[in-house]
């Protein structure tokens, strides 16, 4: 992740360590994949009171960028600051896979550089990630708008075939209702270098920072 | 001085009914593969167990929903119940 935004796009990059708690000067936080506190209990479920949570939560309420990414997006799950819970994948296994997203709005900071509709090809690598939220929480999802990325088939179809995990409504990211808060399973950062075989994930970046430097 | 009490809670975490668990199935099964023909479902959770000190049991209970509430469980997904005996 650091490699994307400090080498790629030759932003400043700062490293947060969990123990951290002033974090006034950053404008982007990306929470990164990984396993965190062992993934014990639930994925991300020991993270959510690690000391620097709080600054995160201070961070969101003043409108300020923040993109979980796999771990990470469990990490917003569990802190409460995305709806529903990522749980395990239908199939029980473990999938390291390329994945197609249709990518569903193109007015978020996020999103600007696609266009709408497009598929992008993403890696995804987790055990625990199929989206799950309940009849009311998933209506309200879709009535805001607030599903950014769903999993497709590699023409675009919306459906069973395209859904890897077993994600409810084939979800593969979703924001807040403001939309500055973005969790998303797939990583676009390691689709983010050309050498890696895609760039699909580098406009992602490039729609925040064309925002931010704004 | 407050009198505290040591306490033994036995707390079960279990998936809400909505909430496929693809890891029971697998064990159903599993069992249906071992002969059990009679299994109709399986449903895996979690058990834990927690020492604790409280005043009474009444504020035994109330750590204990606090710490089911904000960790244990994670209500999107999960209810749970526990049950509490005084050791000592």
């Amino acid at each position: 992740m650091a490699y994307i935004t400090r080498d790629i796009l030759a932003q400043p990059t700062r490293m947060i360590w969990h123990q951290d708690t002033d974090i006034d000067d950053i404008d982007v936080i990306v929470i990164p994949g990984g396993f965190s506190y062992g993934d014990y209990l639930r994925c991300g479920a020991i993270a959510q009171f690690s000391p620097v949570m709080k600054s995160v939560l201070a961070h969101a309420d003043r409108g300020k960028a923040i993109l979980g990414i796999c771990n990470g997006f469990q990490v917003l799950t569990e802190l409460g600051l995305l709806p529903g819970a990522l749980v395990r994948n239908r199939d029980l296994h473990f999938i390291c896979d390329r994945a197609t997203l249709k990518v569903e709005r193109t007015d978020l900071p996020w999103t600007r550089e696609y266009s709408k509709n497009e598929v992008v090809s993403i890696p995804i690598a987790h055990g625990e990630g199929c989206y799950y939220a309940d009849v009311e929480t998933l209506k309200q999802l879709e009535d805001n708008q607030q599903v950014v990325f769903r999993y497709c088939t590699e023409t675009g179809d919306v459906n069973a075939t395209g859904n890897p995990n077993g994600s409810l409504n084939n979800i593969a990211g979703i924001c807040n209702p403001q939309g500055n808060i973005l969790g998303m399973m797939p990583h676009p950062e390691r689709a983010a270098d050309p050498v890696l075989g895609s760039a699909d994930g580098l406009k992602l970046f490039e729609g925040l920072l064309a925002i931010s430097l704004a | 001085m407050t009198v505290t009490q040591k306490y033994q809670a036995k707390i079960y975490v279990t998936l809400r009914p909505s909430v496929l668990d693809p890891a029971g199935t697998a064990v159903r099964s599993g069992l249906q593969q071992m002969g059990y023909d009679g299994v109709e479902q399986v449903r895996i959770g979690k058990y834990v167990e927690v020492t604790l000190t409280a005043t009474d049991e009444e504020n035994a209970r109330q750590q204990l929903d606090g710490m089911c509430d904000r960790l244990l469980a994670n209500p999107v997904i999960e209810n749970y119940r526990f049950e509490t005996i005084s050791v000592q």
